[in-house]
């Protein structure tokens, strides 16, 4: 069965697992470097980015989270996640795993007030899914190689490059699990390959 | 089309706090202590409860300038506080952009009846709560968080574990009952049935719930946790011990590994004093505040 961890550092992790679940997957917490050697897959959650973060150093989880994604193993990061991955922040000068070759904003669409659900055609994947973003970020520029699978008002809101995917809002707080389901087949292929 | 201030994006909002410390703050400088330790969010106030406390009198509202000074500082979640029953200061906050707003027994009720109809508006907010009754009628009222009242401004922990301790064991008592039993437990609760069956069902609040009131010490924090809080308010126990930055990245640590032990013993280590605490049979009726307005 494909194993799939979600970092559990801070935010909301449990409801991935449901999901990851749902997704015919099993879901695996991971609150310890050690245990990324057990899993075919990683998703890293909605929560605070700058809290993560912290947390990313204080437990040196930052260099193996880098290595995970470099061996071809697969990881979907959410809202913060996506933060999390990208190789350049808008207005910051440091990025924090920089695995994915995409420039985000921060909170991009606003306070908390702005919040929002909205109805998404997500390329390949899904017609009309909702997609819940909170203080959400959106990707400003993709580099070459980066597939972009969905916008809301011509902001890119979700994006693929190989085994990395990236997404503004929140899969785990819905029950459409249709695009976690699409990253576990992503895993389940790269299993397959990083096997052979 | 999009769809602003949901149900699934106001507790939504919450679910991303899960796991971590909310710290109150009263300005600038503070908030920033609180964002680089790792807080999820700051409650930004005029004066920590332990202060409202010595203060006396009538605490309200804090003053817009201070609320905004943090709003700009910091670039987590930023929360405030609105009298119980407060429309317009709630609806103030609301304009400002502050991202979370606590109807709060820790300012003196503006309403000692009615709450906010908390439905009315696009900001989420989050009350506190003693059991089960008390949490469903500010769900019923539309509160997408909640949290436990504690005794805040004390430093005492006993009230926050009596409050988390009760709402559990109701919880378990709830799913026992069979459907017919129900509403006969909302009537003696006062509790709203509809979400009395839903939490049955679900075994848990629909709404993610916090520790609040009295969390002085990593190990405090961390026994909410265990206790079964999704995560920790720390009010005055920061800024009133001695070295704010260590103390308040201790409990960042300790609620994330809150079943460390030999951890939370090293992080427990040379913290300084923790803020004097209160006992609580020297509190008058007049003193609690959890007793404000239910």
């Amino acid at each position: 069965m494909i194993r799939i961890g979600v970092l559990g550092l801070q935010g909301a992790f449990r409801e991935h697992i449901r999901s990851v679940e749902a997704s015919g997957a099993e879901g695996i917490i991971i609150k310890r470097v050690e245990q990324l050697n057990d899993i075919d897959g990683l998703i890293i959650p909605g929560g605070e980015s700058t809290t993560m973060r912290r947390l990313i150093d204080k437990y040196e989880f930052l260099e193996p989270l880098r290595q995970f994604g470099k061996q071809g193993k697969p990881i979907f990061g959410t809202c913060a996640g996506m933060i999390l991955l990208a190789s350049e922040i808008a207005g910051f000068d440091h990025h924090h795993l920089g695995l994915m070759d995409i420039k985000v904003e921060r909170n991009a669409f606003g306070r908390q007030r702005e919040s929002f659900e909205a109805d998404l055609d997500i390329k390949g994947v899904a017609e009309a899914y909702n997609a819940v973003f909170i203080r959400a970020p959106y990707i400003l520029e993709t580099g070459a190689g980066v597939d972009v699978l969905a916008s809301y008002n011509d902001r890119i809101v979700l994006a693929q490059q190989g085994q990395y995917l990236a997404c503004a809002f929140h899969p785990e707080l819905t029950d459409d699990h249709r695009l976690t389901a699409h990253f576990v087949t992503m895993v389940e292929e790269s299993k397959k390959t990083l096997a052979s | 089309m999009s769809r602003l201030g949901t149900d699934r994006v106001k507790r939504g909002m919450a679910e991303m706090q899960k796991g971590g410390v909310i710290m109150d703050v009263v300005n600038a400088e503070q908030a920033k202590i609180a964002e680089e330790a790792g807080a999820v969010a700051v409650m930004a106030l005029e004066r920590v409860p332990s202060d409202i406390r010595a203060a006396g009198g009538v605490a309200r509202m804090a003053d817009p300038t201070i609320t905004e000074e943090v709003l700009n500082a910091v670039s987590i979640p930023v929360m405030a506080k609105a009298r119980i029953g407060h429309i317009v200061e709630a609806r103030v906050l609301e304009a400002m952009g502050v991202d979370y707003i606590d109807e709060s027994e820790v300012l003196t009720p503006a309403d000692d009846i009615y709450h906010i109809n908390k439905r009315d508006f696009t900001v989420p907010f989050v009350c506190g709560c003693r059991d089960l009754g008390e949490a469903t009628r500010r769900i019923g009222e539309g509160a997408s968080m909640l949290r436990t009242k504690g005794e805040p401004g004390t430093g005492n922990i006993v009230e926050a574990v009596n409050h988390i301790r009760k709402v559990q064991s109701q919880i378990s008592h709830l799913r026992s009952l069979s459907e017919d039993e129900v509403m006969v437990y909302a009537k003696e609760n006062g509790a709203p049935f509809e979400i009395l069956l839903q939490i049955r069902e679900e075994g848990r609040l629909p709404v993610v719930n916090f520790a609040a009131g009295g969390v002085a010490t990593p190990s405090d924090a961390a026994l909410m946790m265990q206790l079964g809080a999704d995560g920790v308010f720390v009010g005055s126990g920061i800024f009133k011990s001695d070295n704010p930055e260590k103390f308040a990245r201790a409990i960042v640590e300790a609620t994330t590994h809150y079943e460390d032990y030999k951890l939370i013993g090293e992080l427990s280590k040379g913290l300084g004093t923790a803020m004097t605490g209160i006992e609580m049979s020297t509190l008058t009726p007049a003193d609690r505040m959890a007793d404000r307005s239910q």
